[in-house]
Order: structure tokens, then C-alpha cells, then sequence
């Protein structure tokens, strides 16, 4: 199975990835021969088989709604890269 | 001898007896970070200056009588742990000055018992990795042979105990990053059943895979810090609330009545001659400590395991990794518009193995791939688990190497990815089943040029049987010597 360009174009843009065409094309033929490689599993029979998402048992976790000590605002903000008024600052989301 | 050779039950009676101060211990092994670091590049910052000011805190705690077997002990923490004011990276331009507002449990706890954090240890970007070439900022070398990779993703916290920069360290584990490098560096490497240790502050890579554990120069020091990192937490909705043992107690040199199976999927073609070599007279010795060993185990799912780890793990990767936009925390990139700020921050903060495994898991979970990929890997994976569930019906444990070979050259697989993926094969099943498991030392092989090279027994245990893999360890090293052999620098 080969990957086209388009796809991995795809696939970047999904992930909200920037590849340079470099990447891109070499990622293309890696992730080519990975694909290829996995077609493996193809040889085995599932069609009775659960699906295991993780690897114990367990139950939904759930908790008291307690108020307890959280962190302050500044330090959630010490690590953001732009903020502006105690926000963190983003790019407008909509077009003008 | 140096003190930076010391494990923690032999520093420890030394602590205890005021024969050494914890500023004496933590001084000794700051000055052996400061020799070693120029050719081993294992860590990615060192605390020097916190350090001090822990071990005189021990100091004290020790003098008043309050102390664990841990208090005063130097420690290195994988970089993928956060450390409440203590930059954490994950080895990755994308975390290069995130500085963690909290300690993870483990952190926290290990605080309390009394450690000194002397450094955060380096490892394969976002612990993605088998060789520690892939972080972002040096490449680890191997103290047994400089040209050659340590294993990965935990290879800085492995050579940091290898040559002393440590007494011992955590290493995190979603595929075989503990025991894979602990193997290759000739030290013990313990990764305990998923749910047994907490994930709360470990920076998620795999979250059904993930699981944190001991990096130790012997199978004791592995359970003693165990009696401090397992256990319930809260804070994360996948620790298992069962009761913890003193493990400690399992540490029993003799090997009568247990019933020890051989996958011979693992001994298969691929494997290094002199690995399977050293292997085959591992398992000698411990039928001679008592076990019986039947050769004739099969888990009829090994060779899928592989294809099933590199889309979960991924999948899980892609959609833990989506955070990192910019925005709250870590590098951020002033595109021209949102989409281009975004997209530009994970180009240039991501390095080619996150990129590329965020390319898989993508195309795994896509629209018209995910039954076929995806869904098909988590049926596969419900196949490897069951194997395991048979096996543990008869066996008490199963054996086998922890790496086909001994440690690669440096630059030898990293231009292919598939490669680099083979070499955590007999290890990433236990992550998948959920299993526990530990790598010890079993000898050395000759690899071609490089002088002998460490080769690692790999001892797999069924869920919460944590004290049975301790148990034959603990014998194997006890009847045998490798563990106490160092590299020379």
C-alpha cells in the first residue's frame, strides 16, 4: 500500500501539522512501508473478538464534588507564551 | 570504593550509621555528574543547587530519627515527570522551558520518603524511541561502548545509575522503555502493572500503555523503591486501589516449587547469536536455584504484537499530543493567522519521530481506516492478552531476553523506523497485556567490533504478580555477579 501525496497532505492538515515538502515526502515512503508492514494483521481472525481499550477492568471512576485547593491564575499563566489581562492571548478565530 | 557506586540498601547503612552524610553522598555523586556528563550526555538538567538543600534536609530528618530506606538517596527523574518548579521537557523543543506549577505522585511521594533529586534524565523525545538519539537536545551514549545507543526511551535515567550519576532513577515504560534500556546498560529495570504505580503528572505518551517504575543497580534497591511509588492515587482514574505489599518480602534466593515457562516465540530468527547464547545458560541457572522450566510455552500472538503496538500507540499519541497548540503552555510560533500559528508551532516544536508517530496514529483513526487499523489493533490486542491469561494458568512466570540483540551503533537504525520499532519486541507485549515484568543482568556478549556487551533476562510476571518476577530475580541475582559489573568511563 502506497501512500499518495494527497494523503499525507490529508493527514497533516488533520493533525494541524506543518511538514516541509521534504518531510513530506519522506514521511510518505516511511510511513508506506509501515503500513504495508502492519497488513499483517489482516492474517488474523477477529470477528468474534472484543476490542480491549485498556488492559484492566474497571468500572467508571467517579468522585464527591468537593471544592478544594487549586492553582492560582498566575501560576497557570507563568507558562503561557502570549497573555494579555490575566488571559491567555490567542489569534482571532474569526475573519474580520 | 565510590560512593557513586553505592545501591540505595548499602547507602542507606551508611546514612543510618552516620558513617556518611546525605550532603557527603549527594556531593560525591554531583562530582561524578560533573566528570561523567562531557561523554555519557544523561541528563538534561542537573539540580545541583536543590539537591544540596534536600540532603541537608535528610540530614537532619536522619539525625531526629525520621527516616525511610530512600531518605538522603541521590535519584534522577526521567524528564517526562514534572518536578513542581524544576523545568520538565520531555527532551522536545516543545516543552524546552516549561517549568510544572506541581509534582507528579510519584515525585511527591518519593519528596516525602526523604529523596534528593540530583537531575532530570534525558530520553527519546516524548518517550518516543528505542535509542535516546531522538531527543532534542544530545544524544546518550552507552558507558560499554560510547559509539553505541543506550536503549530508549529511558537511556538517561539508565546511564545516569550505570556510572554513578545516580543511586537510582524512574523510568517510564509504554512499550519497553525501562527494561530495554536497563538491559543494554546492564542495571535492573522494573515496569510494574498498569494501574499499580499513578500516571498524575507523568506527561501522557500512551495513556492505556504508559506506566512508571524503578531504574535500579540491583533487584533490591527495585523493591524498595516500589514500597514507595505503588499504591492508590486518586488523581488518576486508572490507579488500581489494591492493597500494597511490603515487596521487599518476596526477596527470597530460592526458586523451589515455581514453575517457570519459555515463549518460544521469542527465541526466534533475528536474534543474536551470542544473546541467545548467554540466554540459554541464564535459564540453566535458574533451573538449578529449584524452578522447573518448561521450553514449550507458546504465545500464538507474538508476531502480531508488533503491527498492534505501532497503531495503538500512536492512535493514543496523536490524540494526547493535540494539545500542544501554543496556546497555555510550551513553544508557540506567531503564524500569520490561527491555523498557521498552530500548524508552525508543532512543525517547529515537534522533532521526526513525534511527527511522524502523529502521522500514524492520524491515518490509523481517519475516516475509512479506523475499523481496518485501529479497531482491529484493540481486537488483536484482546488476543495477546488472553495468550498471557493462559500462560499465567500454568506458569508463575515466563522468561525470555528482553532485546533480540545486544546495544546497536549509534546511527544505525535511526533512519529506519521499522528497524528502530523491532528492537522493543519482546517487550512491548507485557504493555499491551497490562503485565509486569523486570530486566536484570545475565551476562555479556561479543558483538562485532565493540568489545562484550551487556545482555538483559527478561522475567514477565501476570498482573499483580509483582512479587513473583521480584522473587526470581532476586535469586538469579544472588546465585550470579553481573550486576555488580560497571562500566569504565
Amino acid at each position: 500500500m502506497k501512500l499518495s501525496r494527497e494523503e499525507v497532505k490529508h493527514i497533516a492538515l488533520l493533525a494541524r501539522l506543518g511538514l516541509s515538502e521534504e518531510e513530506m515526502e519522506r514521511f510518505r515512503g516511511q510511513l508506506s512501508n509501515i503500513l504495508e508492514n502492519f497488513e499483517v494483521l489482516k492474517q488474523v481472525d477477529t470477528s468474534d473478538v472484543p476490542p480491549t481499550a485498556y488492559p484492566i477492568s474497571l468500572e467508571n471512576v467517579v468522585r464527591e464534588d468537593e471544592a478544594a485547593p487549586s492553582f492560582t491564575q498566575s501560576e497557570i499563566l507563568a507558562n503561557a507564551p502570549h497573555q494579555e489581562e490575566g488571559c491567555f492571548r490567542v489569534r482571532a478565530v474569526l475573519e474580520q | 570504593m565510590n560512593l557513586y557506586n553505592l545501591t540505595i540498601h548499602q547507602a542507606h547503612q551508611l546514612l543510618k550509621s552516620k558513617e556518611v552524610s546525605s550532603v557527603e553522598l549527594t556531593k560525591a555523586v554531583l562530582k561524578r555528574i560533573a566528570e561523567a556528563e562531557e561523554k555519557v550526555r544523561a541528563l538534561v538538567t542537573v539540580t545541583e543547587e536543590s539537591a544540596l538543600l534536600q540532603a541537608e534536609q535528610a540530614d537532619q530528618r536522619i539525625r531526629a530519627g525520621d527516616f525511610t530506606p530512600l531518605t538522603g538517596v541521590p535519584a534522577v527523574i526521567k524528564d517526562n515527570m514534572c518536578t513542581k518548579g524544576i523545568r520538565t521537557t520531555c527532551s522536545s523543543r516543545m516543552l524546552e522551558n516549561f517549568v510544572p506549577p506541581y509534582d507528579a505522585t510519584v515525585v511527591e511521594w518519593l519528596k516525602d520518603a526523604g529523596m534528593v533529586m540530583v537531575g532530570k534524565g534525558n530520553m527519546d523525545e516524548f518517550a518516543m524511541g528505542s535509542s535516546n538519539e531522538h531527543s532534542a537536545f544530545a544524544i546518550t551514549s552507552n558507558p560499554w561502548d560510547l559509539g553505541r545507543v543506550p536503549g530508549g526511551s529511558s537511556g538517561g535515567p539508565a546511564v545516569g545509575v550505570a556510572v554513578g550519576e545516580a543511586i537510582y532513577a524512574l523510568g517510564s515504560d509504554t512499550g519497553g522503555s525501562i527494561r530495554q534500556p536497563a538491559g543494554f546498560c546492564n542495571i535492573v529495570g522494573f515496569k510494574p502493572t498498569y494501574g499499580r504505580v499513578s500516571r498524575y503528572g507523568l506527561v501522557a505518551f500512551a495513556s492505556s500503555l504508559d506506566q512508571i517504575g524503578p531504574m535500579t543497580k540491583d533487584v533490591t534497591d527495585s523493591a524498595l523503591v516500589m514500597n514507595f511509588i505503588a499504591g492508590y492515587d486518586p488523581r488518576d482514574s486508572t490507579s488500581l486501589n489494591y492493597p500494597v505489599p511490603d515487596y521487599t518480602k518476596s526477596l527470597i534466593p530460592d526458586l523451589k516449587g515455581l514453575r517457570l515457562g519459555i515463549p518460544k516465540e521469542y527465541f526466534v530468527e533475528g536474534m543474536q547469536q551470542g544473546v541467545e547464547e548467554v540466554m540459554r545458560t541464564a535459564i540453566a541457572k535458574l533451573e538449578e536455584l529449584g524452578a522447573t522450566v518448561d521450553w514449550e510455552v507458546s504465545l500464538p500472538h507474538t508476531k502480531y504484537a508488533l503491527a498492534a503496538y505501532y497503531l495503538i500507540a500512536p492512535s493514543e499519541a496523536m490524540a494526547n499530543l493535540a494539545r500542544y497548540d501554543g496556546v497555555k503552555y510550551g513553544f508557540s510560533y506567531e503564524g500569520e493567522s490561527m491555523w498557521d500559528a498552530m500548524e508552525r508551532t508543532r512543525e517547529l516544536g515537534f522533532g521526526p519521530e513525534v511527527k511522524r508517530r502523529i502521522m500514524l496514529g492520524t491515518y490509523a483513526l481517519s475516516a475509512g481506516y479506523y475499523d481496518a487499523y485501529y479497531l482491529k489493533a484493540q481486537k488483536v490486542r484482546t488476543l495477546i492478552k488472553r495468550d498471557f491469561d493462559e500462560a499465567f494458568k500454568e506458569f508463575d512466570v515466563l522468561v525470555a531476553p528482553t532485546s533480540p540483540t545486544v546495544a546497536f551503533k549509534i546511527g544505525e537504525k535511526v533512519d529506519d523506523p521499522l528497524q528502530m520499532y523491532l528492537s522493543d519486541i519482546f517487550t512491548l507485549s507485557l504493555n499491551l497485556a497490562g503485565i509486569c515484568g523486570i530486566s536484570i543482568p545475565c551476562g555479556f556478549a561479543e558483538a562485532r567490533v565493540s568489545a562484550s556487551l551487556p545482555v538483559g533476562l527478561q522475567i514477565m510476571g501476570d498482573a499483580f504478580a509483582e512479587e513473583a518476577i521480584l522473587r526470581v530475580a532476586y535469586a538469579y541475582e544472588q546465585a550470579t555477579e553481573w550486576h555488580k559489573r560497571r562500566p569504565v568511563l
